[in-house]
């Protein structure tokens, strides 16, 4: 689907080895070759230990590949200087993770400014668009709301405003709705729904549920460090 | 990334641990305190040593008798009768002045009589009676206010005149001087009696050394008599253990100190007993300021070192804070944190903790000043130039100590960060 627009990811034999000890190597991918397209809600299923998250900390330039080639919206990644991958992250990923990470001791929309702050935007413009993102997520009654007077939901709600901050090219979710229950995993899903729709952005989420899975456009299935496309594998 | 956001975030964090913030601040806040108490407490010390010594008269050289074995001038100073075969006679200081009469432009000569207590009706004054020459008053800078000095004629002829204080004269003639000048003022010490005429009346300065908790009413000053009359009442010995040469200039005195001395040992050169010894305020003033600077550094260094204590302290909480936000440093990469404003953060945290400690070290430190100060008459506040020191010196150790732990949180990897239980 979607074949006619440019690809925001592009990756090329990615290996990923952890050295634990010196003689003992551990390879976790084994040669990943993917293509996500703009607009695309790719999900990546797959047991547990089989190597999502490593998976997408690669592809959010938290982390780097030992081998392969990886080219994220224009930029070769594994060319990038340290400086250079914090400004891709901080300018073109948006990440939501399992356990929200929002900062403590920080209100909801200091929460929400932080990628801006970091971007460098003035206070007044970073104000403006957390207030603005807050309301589109249904917090904005939450705003002067410390992480520790938030549910579940509405601190995953909080985080996910935080990653579109920066209008970011590619939202990557790592198991968003692991920690919330149905209910407001589905309230979760359906801003995720509503991001790709409205504002055709491109999201990458990773689920341990075939039923969410199965909402998305496409599936991708992890199985031992290696990545198998849409239908080649069906079933976790 | 900017400042005022570190500091927002600096200033969270200690509140959310209060306690521990001002453990952490001890250290520096003792530090700080002690450092700023001590320069309080030594200017307003030096300041003193100086201002009285400077008052006494810089180009002043204190001429005295020693015992040969007496390695301090001190023991002396203060010490026990000296028989009068030893003492250094009118003729010897005659000599003296005859002998260097450019150099020397005043001795000062004094005996003294007794502390005792001036009476009339209800009226009372404390006083001390000191017999004194006729360069006295000028050589040891003492004002009058009205009248006259004593004169050759009142030294020749023993006369019962006085020259007394602005405060004896409140004290017994409401502060009348023109009344008082001319009137008697009668001197009760123990059994004896004494009355003398006042022909003078001078300013009475407090020594800012001789510390006096007395009242306005009970003040205890010198009431002046000829040292010719002093000897007679007090059946004194002819002659005198020390006197004070008032130098023509205060540049060479030290010099001019050694050639006195020189002079007058010449006379004591076969006397086993006693020397003359020679000091000029000069070298005593210079020796005080040496003796205060030591102290000085040696106090600054127990400063120095509890600073340093502090500044290991913050270093050790800071280190302690990275860990516990192991896993916030991680989402701050996440979401685009360079290495350098993670650094940038912690530094102004370690720099904050620092500063408020600082702060409310110097306001301890000026209280600390303050009341030590007072204790020695001298009331003296921290200048601002140690103000500012301080703060520069806390900056400087937040710095300092606060790199070390903000290096290691920018040099967290983002993932092993993010995955910190
Ligand atoms: N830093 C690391 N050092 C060693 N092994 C690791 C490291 N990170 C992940 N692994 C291993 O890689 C495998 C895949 O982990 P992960 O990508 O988290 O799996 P998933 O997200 O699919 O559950 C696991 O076996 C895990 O133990
Ligand atoms: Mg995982």
């Amino acid at each position: 689907m979607a074949e006619t627009k440019k690809p925001i990811i592009q990756m090329k034999g990615i290996v990923k080895r952890f050295y634990i000890g010196a003689p003992n190597e551990l390879e976790i991918l084994h040669g990943i070759d993917v293509s996500v397209w703009e607009g695309e809600f790719v999900a990546i299923v797959g047991a547990s230990g089989s190597g999502k998250s490593t998976l997408m900390n690669i592809i959010g330039a938290l982390d780097r590949a030992t081998e392969g080639s990886y080219m994220l919206d224009d930029v070769v990644i594994e060319k990038a200087k340290d400086i250079e991958l914090s400004q891709i992250r901080n300018q073109k990923i948006g990440f939501v993770f399992q356990n929200f990470n929002l900062i403590p001791r920080t209100n909801a929309l200091k929460n929400v400014e932080l990628p801006m702050m970091y971007a460098g935007i003035s206070q007044r413009e970073r104000t403006r668009r957390a207030k603005e993102l807050l309301k589109m997520v249904g917090m904005e009654e939450r705003m002067y709301h410390q992480p520790n007077e938030l549910s579940g939901g509405q601190k995953q709600r909080v985080a996910i405003a935080r990653a579109m901050a920066n209008d970011p090219a590619i939202i990557l979710a790592d198991e968003p709705t692991g920690a919330l229950d149905s209910r407001t995993g589905r309230m979760v899903m359906d801003l995720f729904h509503k991001l790709n729709k409205e504002q055709g952005k491109t999201i990458v989420l990773i689920t341990h549920s075939n039923e969410l899975a199965k909402e998305t456009g496409r599936i991708l299935t992890m199985k031992d460090g290696i990545l198998y496309g849409d239908g080649e594998v069906t079933v976790v | 990334m900017n400042l005022m956001e570190n500091i927002r975030l600096a200033w969270e964090g200690l509140r959310a641990n209060k306690m521990r913030a001002l453990l952490t601040m001890l250290g520096i806040i003792i530090g700080i305190a002690s450092v700023i108490g001590i320069l309080t407490v030594g200017n307003g010390l030096s300041d003193t040593v100086t201002e009285t010594m400077g008052s006494l008269g810089a180009s002043n050289i204190m001429v005295s008798l020693q015992e040969r074995e007496d390695e301090y001038l001190a023991n002396t100073m203060m010490g026990g009768e000296i028989e009068e075969e030893n003492l250094i006679t009118e003729e010897m200081i005659e000599a003296l002045q005859e002998r260097f009469p450019y150099q020397i432009s005043g001795v000062s000569l004094s005996e003294s009589v007794g502390a005792g207590q001036a009476k009339s009706g209800r009226d009372y004054a404390n006083v001390t009676i000191s017999g004194v020459n006729t360069d006295y008053l000028d050589v040891n800078s003492i004002d009058l206010i009205r009248g006259r000095d004593f004169q050759d004629r009142d030294m020749d002829g023993n006369r019962n005149v006085a020259v007394v204080s602005d405060k004896l004269v409140n004290n017994m003639f409401d502060g009348n001087i023109e009344e008082a000048l001319g009137q008697e003022v009668v001197v009760h010490i123990g059994d004896e009696i004494y009355a003398f005429n006042i022909i003078g009346v001078y300013e009475y300065e407090a020594s800012a050394m001789g510390y006096s908790t007395a009242s306005e009413k009970n003040i205890q000053t010198a009431l002046y008599i000829p040292v010719t009359t002093a000897k007679k009442l007090a059946d004194a010995p002819e002659g005198y253990r020390n006197f004070t040469i008032s130098a023509s200039s205060a540049d060479n005195s030290a010099v001019f100190a050694t050639q006195a001395s020189d002079f007058l040992n010449r006379y004591y050169s076969n006397n086993n007993d006693y020397r003359v010894m020679a000091i000029s305020m000069e070298t005593m003033l210079d020796s005080m300021d040496s003796i205060m600077s030591t102290i000085n550094i040696a106090l600054s260094v127990i400063a120095g070192i509890s600073l340093l204590v502090g500044g290991i302290g913050v270093m050790n909480i800071m280190l302690v804070s990275v860990t516990e936000r192991t896993r916030e440093i991680g989402t701050r990469k996440a979401l685009g944190a360079t290495n350098g404003n993670i650094r940038i953060q912690f530094v102004v945290e370690s720099m904050i903790v620092c500063l408020i400690g600082g702060v409310i070290g110097i306001i301890l430190g000026t209280l600390l000043g303050y009341v030590g100060s007072s204790l020695m008459g001298a009331v003296a506040f921290p200048s601002v130039s140690s103000i500012a020191l301080a703060v520069g010196f806390s900056l400087a150790i937040g710095i300092f100590f606060g790199y070390y732990p903000a290096n290691k949180a920018a040099m967290l990897d983002p993932i092993e960060a993010l995955r910190y239980e």
